[in-house]
C-alpha cells in the first residue's frame, strides 16, 4: 500500500475514533460533573466542621469520623466509645443480609419455575415481575402500610372473625421493616436468576438423571452451581438497594427503627450536622464498595473456569 | 399441569406452588389498595360500597394538579436530556473500533446504579448548596432536572446499547456497499432499526424519573413538590381513598410506561 | 494489447492483510495475493473456510484494507477507498436486506443514495424486478418473502445500480439442494444479460466448477492455481489444488527427464510414462508426485497395465463403481468405472488387478 493511502486509512480511523469519543461526551459529562463531582463534594464535606443552619464551615478536622464512633464530653472533652451509630450499621448490615436470603429462598424457586414454563406462559410471568420492578417503591411499601395497620385489612379481618380483640402492632416494628424490604426487592432478585436460569441447559439436567441423580441432588449438584452468576447478581441487587434503604424505614419504621438511609438523611436534615452525615453516606459507600469487589471478583472467577 | 410430573425432567416439587405464593406477595398489597381506592366510604378500613368519587376528589385537587405538573416538567426534561445522552452515548461505545478511555466511559455511565439512592441525594444536596452557597447558582427546578438526568442516562443507555448489540451489521456494510454515507446509514438503517431501544429506553428514564422519591426529597427546594413528593405528604396524615385514588392513577401510568417498554422489547427479537 | 485494455477490470496486486489484536499474536490472512480479473467474467474464489477468500472480498468492496500491496478498478488505485465510494456492489451470504424496508424500497436504495431521478429509479426498480422475476413482490415486506426470494432481492438490489462489479459472498450457502441448482443457472443468466463482472466466493468446488470463466483456487492466505475450470480439473499446480477438487490419486514416482511441458518418469512398477506439467511450475529429476484422477485411469486384469495392484472395496455409484485398490508400495488407488452394459471385467474383492495409466493422462504437481 502506498504512504499516501495508509496514511488516509489512518486520519479515516483517527477521525472515527474522535466521533466515538465525542459522541460519548455528553452522557459521560453529565454523570461526571452532577454525579461524581457531588460524591467528591460529601468526601470533602466530611471532614469539615457543621454550620449553625445546616451546610459546613471551614476549620478542617476528622471530628465527623470521631463522632461515628464516640461522644465527647462537653465539659472535659474526654472521649467516650457510643456504639449507637455502629448498632445502626449492624442493623441494617443484618436486615440487608436477612432480606437477601429471604429473597433468594422464594426468589430461586420461583426464577426456576418461570423458565420451566411454555414461551407464551413464560412471557407473562416475566410481565408480571417486571411490573413490581419498575413500579413506585413509595406507592408500594404505603400498600405494605395500609393492610398492616392496626385498622389495617389484616387486623380488621383478624378482629371480624373473632380471632383477636386488639389489634396485633406490626407497623413500626423490626418485622414491618423486614417485611417492607423484602417485598419492595423481590422482584430485584427474580429477574436476575431468570436470566440466568434462561440460559441453563436442561441437557445437563437430563444427564444427571441420567445418570442415578434424584430430583434433590440434580437441584443442589447441578442446577444451583450453574445459576450462581444469577444468584450473585441477584443478591447483589437486593443486598445494595437494602442496606441504604430509606423509603421503607422512614414509612415502615415510623422513625423509631432507624437504618443507615435514615440515619444519613437526618444528619442533612433535623440534625443539620452535614459533616457527621457526609463521613456516615462514606462508610456506607465503602461497605457497598466491598460488596461489589466481591462480585467483579465472584464473576471474573467464573469466567476464567467457565 | 397435565403433563406428568414424574417424565418431566425439570420439574422441581414444591417450585410452583412457591412461585404463585411469589406472584400473591408482590400483588395482594397493591390490588387492596387499588381496590380502597373505589370505597364508597371516607373510611379506609371498612369496605362499605363501590365508587370512583375519590377518583374525581384527587383530579380536582389543586394541589395534586400543582405536584404534576412539577412532576411532567422534571421528568419529560431528564428524559429528553437522558435519552438523547444515552443514544449518542451508546453509538459511541457500541460496535466502533476501540478507542482510548472507552472503558472507563462505560463504567462512568453504569456508576449511578452502583451508588444506594441515599448518598446519590446527599451529595447531588450538598453539590447544590455548595453551587448555591459559594458560587451563587441557583437553577431553580433545574437542579431537580440535571439530578434526575444523572440516574436516568444508564436506564436508557441499556436497552439501547442492547438493541444496538444485537443489531446486525452488515446491514450498515450494505448501506454503505450501496453509496450510503456514514451520516446517510445512521439515518436510512441504525436510527430506524434502533427507534425500539430508543423507544424502550425512553420508557424507562421516564419511569425511574416520574416514581423517584428519595432523592427529589433531599433535594427539592421549597415549591418544587412533585407527586411522589406529594403522596409521601399524604402518608402521614389520616388517610382517606383519596390518597388509594392518586396512588392508583401513578401506579397505571407506571403500568403503562413498563408494559410498553417490555412489549417493545419482546417485539422482534 | 493497448495500454488502455491492459488497465481495464480488477487488479489485485501483491496484496497481504494481517489482522492484529492486542493480547494476541498476529494473524496473517491473506500473503502476496495477485489476481487480475478481466471486465465481464465470472470469476470465483475457491477455498475452505479460513483461506483468506471472504477477507479479499470484503477488501474488494471496501470493509477492509490491505496492509500490504494494492488494489486497482480499470487503473484506479481503491485500496483505501470507503465502500460507497467504489462502484461495487455486494451479495450478502445473511442477504442483509433492510428489515423495514419493502422488497421495493430495498432495491431503491443504492439509486436513491447516487441522488438517480425519480423517474429513472422507477424505471430501474421495474426492470429489475422483471430481470429477478420478482414483479408481483414489489410492495411486500422483508419477513414476507421466502428465503429464495430474498435472495433475488439480494441479487437486485446490488445489481440496480449497475456496479462494475458485483461480488457475491457464499449466497446459496444458506439455499437447499434443489432451489440452489436453480439459482446457478439464474447468475450465469443475469451475469450474461447485464454484462457485470462477478466475483464469486465459495467453498464448493462443483459450483465453482460449473459456474465460473475462472477460478482462483486459495489455501492458507495463497493463491494456488489460477485457471479455467477445465485447467484446474485436468492440470492442477500443485497437491492441494489436485485434493481439493475432485478425487485424485497421488502416486509416487521416479522423475526421469523433464522439459517445461512434459516429463518422463518411472511408476513404482517400473514402467516408463509421460505426465503433463502445469504451467510456470519447474520440476528437476529425483522423486516426485503425479496426480490421476479415478476416472482417467483404466482397470485391466493381473499382470497387464503399468501398476499392479489388490482391490479392497468396491463402492457402487449407480452411474459408476469405485474400485479401491491397494498398490504394491502399500499406497492405495481408486479407479472409477462407468456402468455400462457388456462390462466383461469384474474383479471382486481380494483379486489381484491391474491399472492403465494412458498417455496424456497423468499429471505432475507441486508437492
Amino acid at each position: 500500500m502506498s504512504d499516501t493511502a495508509s496514511v488516509s486509512l489512518a486520519l479515516r480511523e483517527k477521525a472515527e475514533r474522535r466521533r466515538s469519543r465525542l459522541l460519548t461526551l455528553p452522557a459521560v459529562l453529565v454523570i461526571t460533573i452532577f454525579g461524581i463531582l457531588p460524591l467528591l463534594v460529601i468526601v470533602a464535606f466530611s471532614f469539615m466542621s457543621p454550620g449553625a443552619y445546616g451546610g459546613v464551615e471551614p476549620p478542617f478536622t476528622l471530628e465527623a469520623y470521631v463522632s461515628f464512633l464516640f461522644s465527647r464530653d462537653i465539659f472535659d472533652d474526654t472521649l467516650t466509645f457510643t456504639p449507637d451509630y455502629v448498632l445502626i450499621y449492624l442493623r441494617s448490615l443484618t436486615f440487608a443480609l436477612g432480606t437477601t436470603f429471604v429473597c433468594l429462598l422464594l426468589g430461586f424457586p420461583t426464577a426456576y419455575f418461570m423458565v420451566t414454563r411454555p414461551v407464551e406462559s413464560r412471557k407473562w410471568w416475566l410481565l408480571l415481575v417486571t411490573i413490581p420492578f419498575w413500579s413506585n417503591l413509595l406507592i408500594r411499601t404505603y400498600a405494605i402500610m395500609f393492610i398492616i395497620r392496626d385498622e389495617g385489612l389484616i387486623n380488621n379481618t383478624l378482629i371480624g372473625m373473632g380471632l383477636i380483640n386488639q389489634p396485633i402492632v406490626m407497623l413500626y416494628t423490626n418485622f414491618s421493616i423486614v417485611l417492607g424490604l423484602f417485598y419492595s426487592f423481590l422482584p430485584f432478585m427474580v429477574l436476575p436468576l431468570y436470566s440466568s436460569l434462561e440460559k441453563l441447559d436442561f441437557r445437563l439436567v437430563e444427564a444427571g438423571y441420567d445418570l442415578y441423580a434424584t430430583r434433590s441432588r440434580v437441584l443442589w449438584r447441578i442446577i444451583v452451581p450453574m445459576a450462581k452468576p444469577g444468584i450473585v447478581a441477584g443478591c447483589l441487587l437486593v443486598f445494595i438497594p437494602t442496606i441504604g434503604a430509606y423509603v421503607t424505614p422512614l414509612i415502615l419504621g415510623g422513625g423509631t427503627h432507624l437504618m443507615v438511609g435514615d440515619l444519613i438523611a437526618q444528619q442533612f436534615g433535623s440534625s443539620r450536622n452535614w459533616p457527621l452525615g457526609a463521613a456516615q453516606a462514606i462508610i456506607l459507600m465503602a461497605g457497598v464498595l466491598v460488596a461489589l469487589f466481591f462480585y467483579v471478583r465472584t464473576t471474573s472467577e467464573a469466567k476464567l473456569h467457565g | 399441569m397435565a403433563k406428568d410430573r414424574s417424565t418431566d425432567m425439570r420439574y422441581q416439587p414444591g417450585f410452583g406452588p412457591l412461585a404463585m405464593i411469589c406472584l400473591a406477595v408482590l400483588y395482594a398489597p397493591i390490588l387492596v389498595l387499588v381496590a380502597f381506592a373505589f370505597n364508597a366510604n371516607a373510611s379506609v378500613a371498612q369496605w362499605t360500597g363501590f365508587s370512583t368519587k375519590w377518583f374525581a376528589t384527587a383530579l380536582f385537587n389543586e394541589s395534586f394538579h400543582a405536584a404534576a405538573l412539577n412532576t411532567m416538567l422534571i421528568s419529560v426534561s431528564a428524559t429528553i436530556i437522558a435519552t438523547m445522552a444515552a443514544t449518542a452515548a451508546a453509538l459511541g461505545t457500541t460496535r466502533v473500533k476501540a478507542w482510548r478511555g472507552q472503558t472507563a466511559a462505560f463504567m462512568t455511565i453504569n456508576l449511578p446504579l452502583m451508588v444506594p439512592e441515599i448518598i446519590t441525594a446527599v451529595s447531588a444536596l450538598s453539590f447544590f448548596a455548595l453551587l448555591g452557597q459559594v458560587f451563587n447558582i441557583n437553577l431553580g427546578i433545574g437542579n431537580l432536572i440535571l439530578a434526575h438526568s444523572v440516574f436516568c442516562i444508564p436506564f436508557a443507555y441499556m436497552p439501547i446499547r442492547a438493541r444496538l448489540e444485537d443489531m446486525d451489521f452488515t446491514l450498515d456494510q450494505a448501506a454503505a456497499d450501496l453509496y450510503a454515507t456514514p451520516w446517510m446509514t445512521f439515518r436510512r438503517v441504525t436510527l430506524p432499526l434502533l427507534m425500539p431501544g430508543i423507544a424502550s429506553g425512553i420508557a424507562l428514564a421516564f419511569i425511574v424519573s416520574f416514581d423517584d422519591f428519595t432523592i427529589t426529597q433531599l433535594v427539592a427546594g421549597p415549591g418544587q413538590t412533585t407527586l411522589p413528593i406529594y403522596i409521601w405528604t399524604q402518608v402521614r396524615r389520616p388517610i382517606t381513598p383519596e390518597l388509594n385514588a392518586m396512588c392508583t392513577i401513578l401506579l397505571s401510568i407506571s403500568i403503562l410506561f413498563i408494559s410498553l417498554s417490555v412489549l417493545i422489547g419482546q417485539k422482534r427479537r | 494489447m493497448t495500454v488502455l485494455e491492459s488497465r481495464q477490470g480488477l487488479e489485485i496486486h501483491h496484496v497481504g492483510k494481517v489482522f492484529s489484536q492486542p493480547g494476541r499474536p498476529d494473524f496473517r490472512a491473506l500473503d502476496d495475493v495477485s489476481i487480475r480479473i478481466r471486465p465481464n467474467e465470472f470469476f470465483t474464489l475457491l477455498g475452505p473456510s479460513g483461506c483468506g477468500k471472504t477477507t479479499l472480498l470484503r477488501m474488494i468492496a471496501g470493509f477492509e484494507h490491505p496492509s500490504e500491496g494494492e488494489i486497482r478498478l480499470d487503473g484506479a488505485d481503491i485500496s483505501v477507498k470507503a465502500p460507497y465510494e467504489r462502484p461495487v456492489n455486494t451479495v450478502f451470504q445473511s442477504y442483509a436486506l433492510f428489515p423495514h424496508l419493502t422488497v421495493e424500497d430495498n432495491i431503491s436504495f443504492g439509486l436513491e443514495m447516487l441522488r438517480r431521478p425519480k423517474a429513472s429509479i422507477d424505471e430501474t426498480v421495474t426492470r429489475m424486478l422483471a430481470l429477478v422475476r420478482m414483479t408481483e413482490m414489489r410492495n411486500r415486506k422483508i419477513q414476507q418473502i421466502s428465503g429464495g426470494q430474498q435472495q433475488r432481492v439480494a441479487l437486485a438490489r446490488a445489481l440496480a445500480p449497475h456496479p462494475k462489479l458485483l461480488l457475491l459472498d457464499e449466497p446459496l450457502s444458506a439455499l437447499d439442494l434443489k432451489l440452489r441448482k436453480e439459482m446457478q443457472i439464474e447468475l450465469k443468466r443475469l451475469q450474461h444479460e447485464t454484462g457485470i463482472t462477478f466475483i464469486f466466493v465459495t467453498h464448493d468446488q462443483e459450483e465453482a466448477l460449473t459456474m465460473s470463466d475462472r477460478i482462483a483456487v486459495m489455501s492458507a492466505g495463497r493463491v494456488q492455481q489460477i485457471g479455467s475450470p477445465r485447467d484446474i480439473y485436468d492440470r492442477p499446480a500443485n497437491r492441494f489444488a489436485a485434493s481439493f477438487i475432485g478425487e485424485t490419486n497421488f502416486v509416487t514416482v521416479k522423475l526421469l527427464t523433464v522439459s517445461a511441458t512434459s516429463g518422463e518418469l518411472e511408476l513404482p512398477g517400473g514402467t516408463v510414462i509421460h505426465a503433463g506439467v502445469p504451467d510456470g511450475v519447474k520440476f528437476s529429476p529425483g522423486k516426485a508426485t503425479i496426480v490421476v484422477r479415478p476416472e482417467h485411469a483404466e482397470l485391466v486384469g493381473a499382470g497387464a497395465g503399468n501398476l499392479a495392484g489388490t482391490v479392497t472395496n468396491i463402492v457402487y455409484f449407480g452411474t459408476d463403481t469405485h474400485y479401491h485398490l491397494r498398490l504394491k508400495d502399500e499406497s492405495s488407488f481408486i479407479v472409477r468405472r462407468q456402468n455400462r452394459h457388456g462390462l466383461s471385467f469384474g474383479p471382486a474383492i481380494g483379486d489381484e488387478v491391474g491399472v492403465l495409466i494412458g498417455e496424456g493422462v497423468a499429471q505432475l504437481v507441486e508437492d
